[in-house]
């Protein structure tokens, strides 16, 4: 039987295996760059999208687990026409060299601002603290949402 | 020892070390004869640039983008040159189609190498289109400038632009040499910290990476294996039960080489974990003990070679002499996104999606082992997350190519998986080295010893030659032979780069041991022997500048005189009070470091600060400072990040990494078992730039590497009174 899941604030009718992990549907059925493999055991945060506005590990999460749930992905957060002020930030950072790790660092810190619009470098640090990095982007990644924090508190884009 | 004294006694003052200049320094002489850079391989000038008809540029270099920035660096290099917009150049992936070859893109050279060629065949472009614009204008081309793409007349903008002058074969035509590249003095783009190309088409979640390209009718396949390469797959080997299973399209069995391939990626995954419960292994197993690592580098056969030898030791009259040890674990290139690779193999060509740092090697390597002919494979880069060296990009591509070839008609994906990279890259050696050096009466060292233990650092799979070194090579039923480890000689060196001090000793010998066989695959990993040798060296020279009560940083510029080592050490002074970084706190050190990369790169001096809790075992990084040298920096912004990403990379490496050894081989297989820095113990970093834009420019990405490690083992000392000599860095 179908499963229904709402992606990016859209209805979309999957015929697979209900165990099938969130990331593979994003990725390969709806063809979202967004959610990235990592680790496939939820160790690394690559993978990281929204589900009802809190961060899941979509490597590990079956489609069956997030039926009902409001999925936002990184492109469902902005584009280049309307960008979210952490995408804004991260190119005004420069905050990767890779970044294939940044979908996981967007992601996490969207759902960090929407609880706290003003996290110290402290909290911003805890929040990411289960998302790796190996380039080494890690302070400019804080930079960014430090400033994303303060952007969206000002209504500037950053 | 007594042996080698007497004959070196015996056949006099023999010097065999030299210094050679800077490999930049060469590649930026420009004249009719000598092509700079990569362009002497690869003269033709359309090969690395195109101009549309609307004017818009494409640059195609041979080195790929790595997350190093690379593209945006040459694109830079080459809007300058051409006086366009930056946003008007284009830069392509690396491709066999099309691309110049430029080999591999390592050793922090791309700056110098091909920054040099796009310079030279950037400026030529610029004087052919000035030329056809004289032409097309019938006036001297002496009264023709460029701004922005148009050509300019008596320094007025003319109505022609450079497409409209442009034709088909413009370009066609080989390099010359012959056209000036600007003065510095004129550059408006070079040394300004223009925006990553790469970033925004990667913040906004488009098509960046090799992960994102989704070909028509793409299958997913996923290995089985262990991490040994030399392991045998025994029968029985019925896999029928798995054949049948939802998705499967076909099982391939090649000797041990052992993969399946599914419609769907989760239907591989599974039918991979059902395979893997019905295979029994022969391993070679691991004799390798972690703690005894450094007794075995030491005990190995191995080959054993003076590298650098000047004056003669034990001559000079000295007052003390000090010795020491050091060592270093096998560590990961960890890096985010397991190696995958596409391949199709149709009946005209097989073709492979590829994160290679060399696409042309990589060609020769993979048609050595399914039995094609080069011309027949297309290698296509495209990019994946950072690798640090050699890690499991050209193996998987070598296993997506062997799929493939078994099942031949539609594109497969092949995705590693995370415990696949773990324990399937080629690591970083673990090394051994020891010291030692006497002192005169003044505090100068004047003898120093030095020997450098190490596995091979590198095992590129680079042509036909060496395909060997695939790790698939060994599992096919006809396996390849393995061949022998590299070793890149002096001045570059492997395991023994950096192992030649910058210092002036009067006397010094310096011997290398390349191990030539290791029980666990290595190669290379970001600044391969340099981690290891500054590591040691800094460590070294910190501990007895403060057993004489001297500055850390006057006794190195007392042993130096090169002016540029000098140099940074005395911006990181200025750092280091700016910081406040010679107040005392408790538990709190200061450590400093300072090398040149491979001797003829970057200069990097690092002050850190950590704090200490000796008890718990625990080491705090605080804050570093860094102070480099890169000659003429392109991209301040894209230096200093790789800067902060190496100092970084090596803390979690000096604080973190070892990969974990059992009795039946490699047991980091995962982020739990290889932990490395997170967001908490991540220092701040601050990096100054040395002005020197009239030196070539240099590459930045292994230069902090090194530093890094002996800035913090020295602050660590400065904090406890305790010296740690062994990588990772523990307290016992």
């Amino acid at each position: 039987m179908p499963i229904t899941l709402n992606v990016n604030n859209t209805e979309v009718e999957l015929d697979i295996d209900p165990s099938t992990p969130l990331l593979y549907a994003l990725h390969n059925d709806l063809e979202l760059n967004g959610p990235k493999f990592g680790c496939g055991v939820a160790q690394c945060g690559a993978c990281t999208v929204l589900a009802d506005g809190r961060p899941v590990r979509s490597c590990v999460m079956p489609i069956s687990g997030v039926m009902g749930r409001k999925i936002v992905t990184l492109e469902g957060l902005g584009s280049r026409e309307t960008p979210h002020p952490l995408q804004t930030a991260f190119i005004k950072e420069q905050s990767m060299q890779c970044g294939f790790c940044a979908n996981g660092m967007v992601m996490t810190a969207a759902a960090l601002l929407e609880k706290n619009k003003n996290p110290t470098e402290e909290q911003i640090r805890t929040a990411l603290s289960d998302n790796l990095c190996r380039c080494g982007a890690h302070n400019r990644i804080v930079r960014a949402v430090s400033a994303a924090a303060r952007s969206d508190q000002t209504g500037e884009s950053s | 020892m007594t042996s080698r004294r007497q004959f070196l006694q015996g056949a006099g003052s023999v010097v065999l070390y030299f210094n050679l200049a800077p490999m930049g320094a060469m590649a930026q002489q420009v004249g009719a004869a000598a092509l700079p850079g990569s362009l002497a391989a690869n003269p033709a000038l359309d090969t690395w640039l195109r101009v549309a008809a609307d004017g818009s540029v494409t640059l195609s270099p041979g080195k790929c983008e790595l997350g190093q920035g690379i593209q945006t660096a040459l694109a830079q290099i080459a809007a300058e040159e051409l006086d366009v917009p930056f946003e008007r150049v284009n830069v392509d992936n690396v491709d066999t189609d099309f691309s110049p070859d430029e080999a591999y893109t390592n050793g922090s050279r791309s700056v110098e190498v091909s920054g040099a060629a796009v310079r030279a065949a950037a400026a030529e472009v610029r004087a052919i289109l000035v030329d056809l614009a004289a032409d097309e204008l019938a006036i001297d081309s002496g009264r023709i400038g460029v701004r922005n793409g148009v050509f300019t007349v008596d320094k007025r903008d003319s109505p022609l632009g450079y497409g409209d002058v442009i034709s088909d074969r413009s370009l066609a035509r080989q390099a010359t040499g012959t056209a000036r590249p600007k003065s510095i003095d004129d550059y408006r783009l070079v040394g300004t910290s223009a925006q990553r190309v790469d970033i925004p088409r990667k913040v906004f979640a488009e098509e960046a990476y090799i992960q994102d390209i989704r070909l028509k009718d793409m299958l997913h396949a996923r290995l089985v294996r262990t991490g040994d390469r030399e392991a045998k797959l025994l029968p029985p080997t019925d896999f029928d039960s798995v054949s049948q299973l939802p998705g499967v399209v076909k099982i391939i069995r090649d000797g041990s080489f052992l993969a399946v391939v599914a419609e769907r990626e989760e239907q591989a995954v599974k039918a991979a974990r059902e395979l893997a419960k019905l295979c029994n292994w022969e391993t070679s197993g691991l004799s390798l003990r972690q703690d005894a690592l450094p007794e075995w580098l030491k005990s190995a056969p191995a080959n054993v070679k003076v590298i650098a030898e000047r004056g003669s030791i034990g001559a000079a009259k000295t007052v003390r002499t000090d010795s020491a040890v050091y060592s270093r674990q096998f560590q990961a290139h960890a890096s985010m996104s397991p190696s995958m690779a596409i391949a199709q193999k149709t009946d005209e060509q097989l073709t492979v999606w590829s994160h290679t740092q060399g696409v042309y090697p990589l060609r020769g390597a993979i048609a050595k082992l399914v039995g094609l002919d080069e011309d027949s494979i297309r290698l296509i880069n495209a990019e994946a997350s950072g690798c640090y060296g050699q890690n499991g990009a050209d193996d998987a591509s070598a296993d997506a190519a062997l799929i493939a070839m078994h099942l031949p008609g539609r594109p497969i994906r092949l995705q590693w998986s995370r415990a696949d990279e773990f324990l399937g890259e080629p690591y970083g050696s673990a090394m051994a080295t020891k010291i030692n050096a006497s002192l005169d009466a003044k505090g100068r060292i004047v003898d120093w010893e030095y020997d450098v233990w190490s596995g091979t650092h590198s095992i590129r799979p680079s042509g036909g030659q060496r395909a060997g070194h695939l790790f698939a090579a060994r599992q096919i039923a006809e396996p390849l032979p393995a061949p022998p480890v590299g070793n890149i000689p002096q001045p570059r060196g492997g395991g023994d780069r950096n192992a030649v001090p910058l210092y002036t000793f009067a006397n010094q010998h310096i011997t290398k041991h390349l191990l030539p066989d290791t029980p666990i695959r290595v190669s290379a990993l970001r600044g391969l022997g340099a981690y290891m040798n500054v590591f040691t060296i800094e460590s070294f020279m910190d501990e007895v500048a403060i057993s004489l009560g001297e500055d850390p940083i006057e006794f190195r510029v007392r042993h130096l005189d090169d002016e540029r080592a000098i140099g940074v050490l005395r911006k990181l002074r200025e750092q280091m009070a700016a910081a406040d970084f010679h107040t005392k706190r408790p538990s709190t050190g200061v450590g400093i470091a300072m090398a040149q990369y491979k001797n003829a790169g970057a200069y990097c001096a690092i002050a850190m600060r950590v704090g200490v809790d000796a008890e718990r075992g625990q080491i705090k990084l605080e804050h570093a400072l860094c102070a480099v040298d890169v000659g003429l920096v392109i991209n301040p912004d894209g230096v200093i990040n790789q800067i902060e990403g190496g100092v970084i990379q090596a803390s979690s490496w000096t604080v973190k990494e070892q990969l974990r050894l059992g009795a039946n081989g490699v047991l980091s297989k995962d982020w739990a078992s290889y932990p490395i820095l997170t967001f908490p113990e991540v220092p701040r970093i601050d990096v100054a730039l040395l002005d020197q834009s009239q030196e070539p420019s240099l590459g930045s990405g292994e230069a902090s590497q090194g530093p890094t490690a002996a800035a913090i083992a020295n602050a660590v000392a400065n904090a406890t009174g305790v010296r740690l000599r062994d990588l990772p860095l523990k307290f016992s």
